[in-house]
């Protein structure tokens, strides 16, 4: 991993730089499973190795892919991040043992979680119920934050041009239709699968590893192979953008409510055990409403910012092949 | 029996390397790898620290007792998709950058600044 991050200094070509990123999210969430983070690898399997590659390569193909490197006193920077280094690896002679038992992080609230939480929620995968019921609230935050992400990249982006010739676009599907025949029909043949299987990570989340948010990348990651493959425009028709943003909203909206109608119950804010009469199915239901809520919300959100990164580009879309799942 | 402490050596290393990226490259896309780099080494952090020896991922099931500590996996999950959302902000403003200035190189940037004062 140190080799490919090493990699990313030296080399100039920034489309290169794009891709070693894809390698080290791919390698990174490889190492999340080799510590148990069943979840954590999921996810950054698809954000990491998948999207954000994506994003990388819409916006090396606006730029121009070109690094002059040009390098701001690089003796000064060695210097200071060697120090840096050296006092934070000081620091780590305080710390506890890798995978000791006893250590201070695993001693507080991680052993209730742990025992109590088939009683209190009821729900097998224990990562899915932190996330969505003993620390809905943080869940909520992030969500929020994942919104207002997607404000930023929509007040950023949408303004200016907009290019709306639909049959220059038509004509370069044509050409694109007859290079990549085979890539064109077997992605087509993926994409219910992609979004099926979105599903399936989005209600088997209680079970196994997945949850809202991989759920959603996964689900934006089929729309954006649709998108890749016929052309923006022809996705842009099949997928309505203002239903779109207002999905992401309405993906934080049903967030909101279940902890109002909790609250309306006479629980805390995002209480679930008020939902229903018995406190186990109340939390079912609002474990699954919620995470309803997050996948709705990220699905809508990577979408938006991906189109609009996509708007940017000018002539024939020079997308490349991303492996977005 | 200090070398059990080489997860935490592997974090600061990769952090170091993101950091180096973030000061000394003049391109912005490399600064924003470089603080993708440095974001993942506090995630590797994190997750190293929740993991137990001998412990299984934390998911239930009969005749497993011992878990990792599943709360950092909660905290780097969501961190994970906010940093997606960070990484798109960043690049939308290099976008722009781009659009404005004609490049995304610090020094050129610079340059054209100080040519409009």
């Amino acid at each position: 991993m140190a080799c490919v991050a090493i990699a990313i200094i030296r080399v100039k070509d920034l489309f290169a730089v794009a891709m070693l990123s894809g390698i080290y999210g791919l390698l990174t969430a490889s190492l999340f499973v080799d510590m148990d983070a069943v979840d954590v690898a999921f996810t950054e399997a698809s954000v990491g190795a998948g999207i954000s590659t994506l994003l990388m390569l819409t916006t090396v193909a606006i730029t121009g892919s070109r690094d002059k490197a040009v390098r701001n006193k690089p003796k000064l920077a060695l210097f200071a991040v060697t120090l840096t280094g050296v006092l934070l690896i000081f620091g780590t002679l305080d710390m506890p043992y890798f995978g000791s038992v006893d250590a201070p992080a695993n001693l507080h609230v991680a052993p209730h979680y742990i025992q109590n939480s088939m009683q209190e929620i009821g729900v097998d995968n224990i990562v899915t119920s932190v996330l969505a019921s003993y620390r809905g609230f943080d869940t909520f935050g992030e969500v929020v934050v994942i919104f207002t992400a997607a404000i930023g990249v929509l007040t950023l982006l949408s303004t200016g041009r907009r290019r709306e010739e639909d049959g220059v676009v038509e004509k370069v599907n044509t050409t694109m239709h007859n290079q990549y025949l085979i890539i064109r029909i077997v992605a087509k043949m993926l994409i219910p699968f992609i979004l099926l299987f979105a599903l399936y990570v989005q209600f088997h989340g209680d079970f196994g590893p997945g949850g809202g948010f991989q759920a959603g990348v996964i689900f934006a990651a089929a729309i954006i192979l649709y998108a890749m493959l016929f052309g923006l425009s022809v996705a842009k028709r099949v997928i309505n953008q203002s239903v779109v943003q207002l999905l992401a909203a309405v993906g934080v909206l049903i967030y909101g409510s279940v902890g109002i109608v909790s609250l309306l119950g006479g629980g805390n804010f995002l209480d679930y055990s008020i939902l229903s009469e018995d406190p186990i199915a109340g939390q079912h239901l609002g474990i699954l409403l919620i995470e309803l809520g997050v996948g709705i919300t990220v699905a809508a959100v990577v979408i938006i910012i991906f189109f609009n990164f996509a708007d940017r580009i000018d002539g024939p879309a020079p997308e490349k092949e991303g492996d977005p799942s | 029996m200090i070398m059990g402490l080489y997860n935490y050596w592997i974090v600061v290393i990769l952090m170091m390397i993101g950091f180096y990226i973030v000061i000394a490259q003049g391109n912005l896309i490399k600064k924003i790898v470089g603080l993708n780099i440095f974001q993942t080494s506090v995630f590797i952090l994190y997750i190293s620290i929740s993991k137990v020896d001998g412990g299984t991922a934390p998911i239930l099931a009969d005749g497993i007792s011992k878990y990792s500590n599943p709360l950092p996996h909660v905290l780097i999950l969501t961190a994970i998709v906010v940093g997606l959302a960070t990484t798109a902000l960043g690049l939308a403003l290099a976008v722009r950058i781009k659009e404005a200035y004609g490049t995304i190189e610090e020094e050129n940037i610079q340059m054209k600044d100080d040519e409009e004062c």
